[in-house]
């Protein structure tokens, strides 16, 4: 009922934007309206002042102060760590606040639990979507809220045509009667999305919607968040990618150490400033003569063809090389490299690892070859999250720590120790669940775990999802250091700058097929985008 | 394979929308229909081996024995969809047909209605419990129940102690309620069916039931939803206690002879008939009305092995390969189903 009354508020706000001078890169940019550069002329929709936050002795967030105003698309970047993920849980209701101000229009607020926030305007769509994909997709929409006939029961065909209305005004064409399960992230996104716009949500959080999308999904989120904007509801845009809030968004708060260090106007700025600004420092790049000399073949792939996943996929991997796969998401990279760890199952072709033919379908036999592999989902995958620091650091070592059948827990802490300082991992104690770390250390803990075992071939995906910066440059470094040491290293991203930073040779999959083998030296963004988009294959291989 | 050309993702169309919708409708037809095959074909196969099966006195029979796990099955699959258990309906059981029955010789001339109020009452105070330990405590609810089980079944024991209600001290009206019935079907299995369509309408039709499958679905997701997540599994838990409660005074009217056993071991048939009725054991989805037939045919084994001379031993044997067959088909069909929502969407996409 008041969510009814706030939104009477919301067009009169949104059609006080004025025009202004619009930016080069992207003309369907606007600018914001209101801001405090602009003399506070429309009142924000969202403010934040002070606001702390702390777990325990963990200060997340020191000082922060937001204001978000109607009609724009607001960036707010920083490390893992800065405390962005802690400022949306406060805004979605799950925590509340130590300390500082929420106010929304103008009142002071207290969002005691996520039903609050959401009956205050307020629609979060997190990083991995919390959908219910036992039910339809109107059924996720409407839960909770469905449309009710006589008795209080509900109106499932009402409930149907408002879905499709919904996505008709997105632009998306979902089948309401689906059940979520199987929805790719990208549609569970445009769920929930859906679910913001029918509850006439005026403020959408969007914590890291594009980590998992490929590049037409992005380009579809991105027309979305700009109809959002235009229909007048503010954005908060949480990204890792700098070049996305160059993008859509009109301004950027940047944090770092849970303090709110820049708040500015896009337009001006650079990446190397917002970088600065988060790190205070620049990011490095890659010079070229870091580059060793490759020696002997240590992952011979030889027509490897999986049906209706990938077909012919045939290249090498040499000691002392990084070999990037870059690729669309859904073209077959990352299946790739789980049929040669064993994982999957392939139907035709021939894995051999340092001259010896690999048995298909059995990761030990793998690892006893020699060959690591960093999943692509750490969490469900790389780590086990009930388990310590150094239990995870141990696991895929666990025979060499045997004595006499048992595990010695001294020389398991020493191995963990000992990586935890190679690595610069930072933690409490070693004994804590890794789950306690940040996104990035538990990346270096899967990373040290199979460093340990000393591997000639690391297979590695998407090394830096999810992991702030300047953890990501620690990741890049290690993983061209090895390949000096003389590892094979073949890295899965669909980060086109990280395969570009990374690889030595970029091999390019389209639809299940290797598209293109691009060197280094002629690796371009652009070269990698059509070859991945299917437009070289004519001239590929 | 698709044979797609292009990479863009084109809006998908009506066709490819209606044919998943088509197919989602197939599976999920499938899933209690495929049970109701099962047990059509066991009955025919019995039938033609031996004709007795389908006399008017087998049928109550099954039907009357099938009464109580269904009721059983409705609370059971009220909490299981959310994401539960509740081990604890047995001693539920248990307590409430010996409380219920003594009733009768405690207080001369006790109408039935309140008798059987009083053992909903009993069963709603256990459920109470078991709901506020789980929505409050944070208890998983595995743990609280496994506890009930053994300390309700240990507060019917202390109660009970060595004796024994027998149908003596019953009244006739009582008794009768289990024997009467039109065409060999029992007044009693009537008014489950009646409680069982209620209950599948309820889970249907309401948001109270509906979200108890968000829950179940992704319990995280519930709680950022907005929905009570407590509020909702407490309710669950009091129903099934009070359905259980129900079920004792059901209990107590077929056997007349109630000591401290009753019901002992019924928790783990509720759920083989919950889970054989297509509900995921992991909450999320299936139906009391599939949960009911699930008993129903568990019943409909125990009677045809019972008819056909076959040894009772191998009953607990079948139900257990049912559980099996029904697990690895749910499994098989999620797989399937999933493998064709993408392939349908890829479709669209390609």
């Amino acid at each position: 009922m008041s969510r009814a009354a706030e939104s009477d508020g919301a067009p009169a706000r949104g059609s006080g934007a004025q025009p202004g001078p619009s930016h080069d890169t992207a003309p369907r940019r606007e600018p914001p309206h209101g801001g405090p550069e602009h003399g506070g002329t429309a009142a924000p929709m969202l403010t934040l002042r002070h606001a702390a936050k702390a777990f325990g002795a963990v200060r997340a967030v020191t000082d922060a102060s937001l204001d978000l105003f109607g009609g724009e698309a607001h960036a707010l970047v920083g490390e893992n760590g800065a405390g962005k993920s802690t400022l949306v849980k406060v805004l979605a209701g799950v925590y509340q606040l130590d300390d500082g101000e929420l106010l929304i229009d103008g009142r002071d607020v207290k969002l005691p639990s996520p039903a609050a926030a959401i009956a205050a305007g307020i629609a979060v769509i997190y990083q991995e979507p919390t959908v219910f994909p036992d039910l339809t997709v109107a059924e996720n929409i409407f839960m909770g809220r469905q449309p009710l006939r006589s008795g209080r029961r509900i109106d499932a065909r009402s409930m149907r045509v408002q879905a499709t209305a919904l996505f008709g005004r997105l632009g998306v064409p979902l089948d309401p009667d689906r059940i979520c399960r199987g929805l790719s992230i990208a549609d569970q996104q445009i769920v929930e999305i859906a679910k913001a716009l029918s509850l006439d949500a005026r403020i959408i959080v969007m914590d890291e919607p594009t980590a998992a999308l490929s590049a037409v999904e992005v380009a579809r989120l991105f027309d979305v968040v700009t109809a959002l904007r235009t229909g007048g509801a503010a954005v908060l845009f949480i990204s890792h990618r700098l070049e996305e809030v160059f993008e859509i968004c009109q301004r950027v708060t940047v944090m770092r150490d849970g303090r709110q260090v820049l708040t500015s106007p896009v337009a001006g700025l650079t990446a190397d400033d917002l970088v600065r600004a988060m790190v205070g420092r620049q990011m490095e790049v890659r010079s070229a003569g870091q580059q060793g000399t490759p020696g002997e073949a240590v992952l011979q792939v030889d027509r490897l063809t999986r049906e209706g996943v990938f077909t012919d996929i045939s290249f090498q991997v040499r000691a002392g090389e990084v070999v990037a796969f870059a690729g669309l998401v859904g073209s077959g990279r990352t299946e790739v490299g789980r049929a040669v760890f064993g994982i999957d199952r392939y139907d035709a072709g021939s894995v051999t690892v340092s001259g010896r033919p690999l048995r298909k379908g059995s990761p030990p036999a793998a690892m006893a070859a020699g060959v690591g592999f960093v999943p692509e989902d750490r969490r469900q995958q790389g780590l086990v999250m009930e388990m310590s620091i150094q239990q995870n650091i141990a696991l895929a070592s666990l025979g060499r720590l045997r004595r006499l059948g048992l595990i010695s827990a001294a020389s398991e802490r020493a191995m963990a120790s000992d990586w935890a300082a190679r690595l610069k991992l930072k933690y409490g104690r070693l004994t804590d669940p890794v789950a306690q770390l940040s996104g990035g250390n538990q990346q270096k803990v899967v990373l040290a775990k199979w460093l340990e075992r000393k591997p000639a071939l690391l297979i590695v995906d998407e090394p830096t999802r999810g992991i702030d910066i300047a953890t990501k440059a620690e990741v890049h470094s290690l993983l061209l250091n090895l390949a000096r040491q003389g590892v094979a290293v073949l890295v899965i991203s669909s980060e086109l700058p990280e395969v570009l930073y990374l690889g030595d040779r970029i091999l390019v999959m389209h639809e299940g097929r290797l598209a293109a083998q691009i060197l280094r030296a002629d690796a371009t963004e652009e070269a990698i985008m059509s070859a991945a988009t299917g437009q070289l294959q004519a001239q590929a291989s | 394979m698709s044979t797609a050309v292009t990479q863009q993702r084109e809006p998908s169309g009506a066709p490819a929308d209606l044919s998943s919708r088509r197919l989602t409708e197939r599976v999920f037809r499938i899933r209690e229909s495929g049970i109701i095959a099962v047990l059509v074909v066991f009955v025919a196969v019995t039938t033609i081996i031996e004709p007795r099966f389908l006399s008017q006195q087998n049928i109550h029979f099954v039907l009357i024995n099938t009464t109580i796990f269904a009721l059983l099955a409705v609370g059971e699959t009220m909490v299981v969809v959310s994401r539960n258990v509740d081990l604890s309906v047995g001693s539920v059981v248990g307590l409430s047909a010996f409380l219920s029955a003594r009733l009768f010789s405690q207080v001369h001339g006790i109408p039935i209605p309140l008798v059987f109020l009083a053992g909903l009452g009993i069963g709603l105070a256990c459920g109470v419990a078991n709901g506020l330990m789980v929505a409050i405590g944070r208890v998983p609810s595995l743990v609280v129940t496994l506890a009930t089980l053994y300390v309700i079944r240990g507060i019917d024991i202390l109660i009970v102690g060595g004796g024994v209600v027998d149908a003596s001290s019953l009244p006739s009206g009582f008794v009768n309620i289990a024997q009467a019935g039109v065409l060999g079907v029992p007044y009693l299995a009537i008014a489950v069916a009646v409680v069982v369509a209620a209950a599948a309408y309820y889970l249907r039709c309401y948001r109270s039931g509906r979200e108890l499958y968000a829950i179940g679905s992704n319990p995280e997701g519930a709680r950022l939803a907005g929905i009570a997540v407590g509020r909702r599994v407490f309710t669950a838990f009091a129903a099934s206690g009070a359905l259980a409660g129900l079920a004792g005074v059901l209990w107590a009217a077929e056997y007349q002879t109630i000591d401290s056993t009753a019901g002992t071991g019924y928790e783990l048939t509720v759920i083989a008939a919950v889970v054989v009725g297509g509900v995921a054991i992991f909450g999320g989805s299936g139906s009391v009305v599939g949960a009911a037939i699930g008993a129903l045919l568990l019943q409909t084994i125990s009677s045809a092995l019972n008819v056909l001379g076959i040894s009772g031993y191998w009953d607990e044997a079948i139900a257990g390969f049912l559980l099996l067959l029904a697990i690895t088909l749910d499994r098989v069909i999620a797989v399937r189903l999933v493998a064709a929502l993408r392939r349908r969407s890829s479709r669209g996409t390609a």
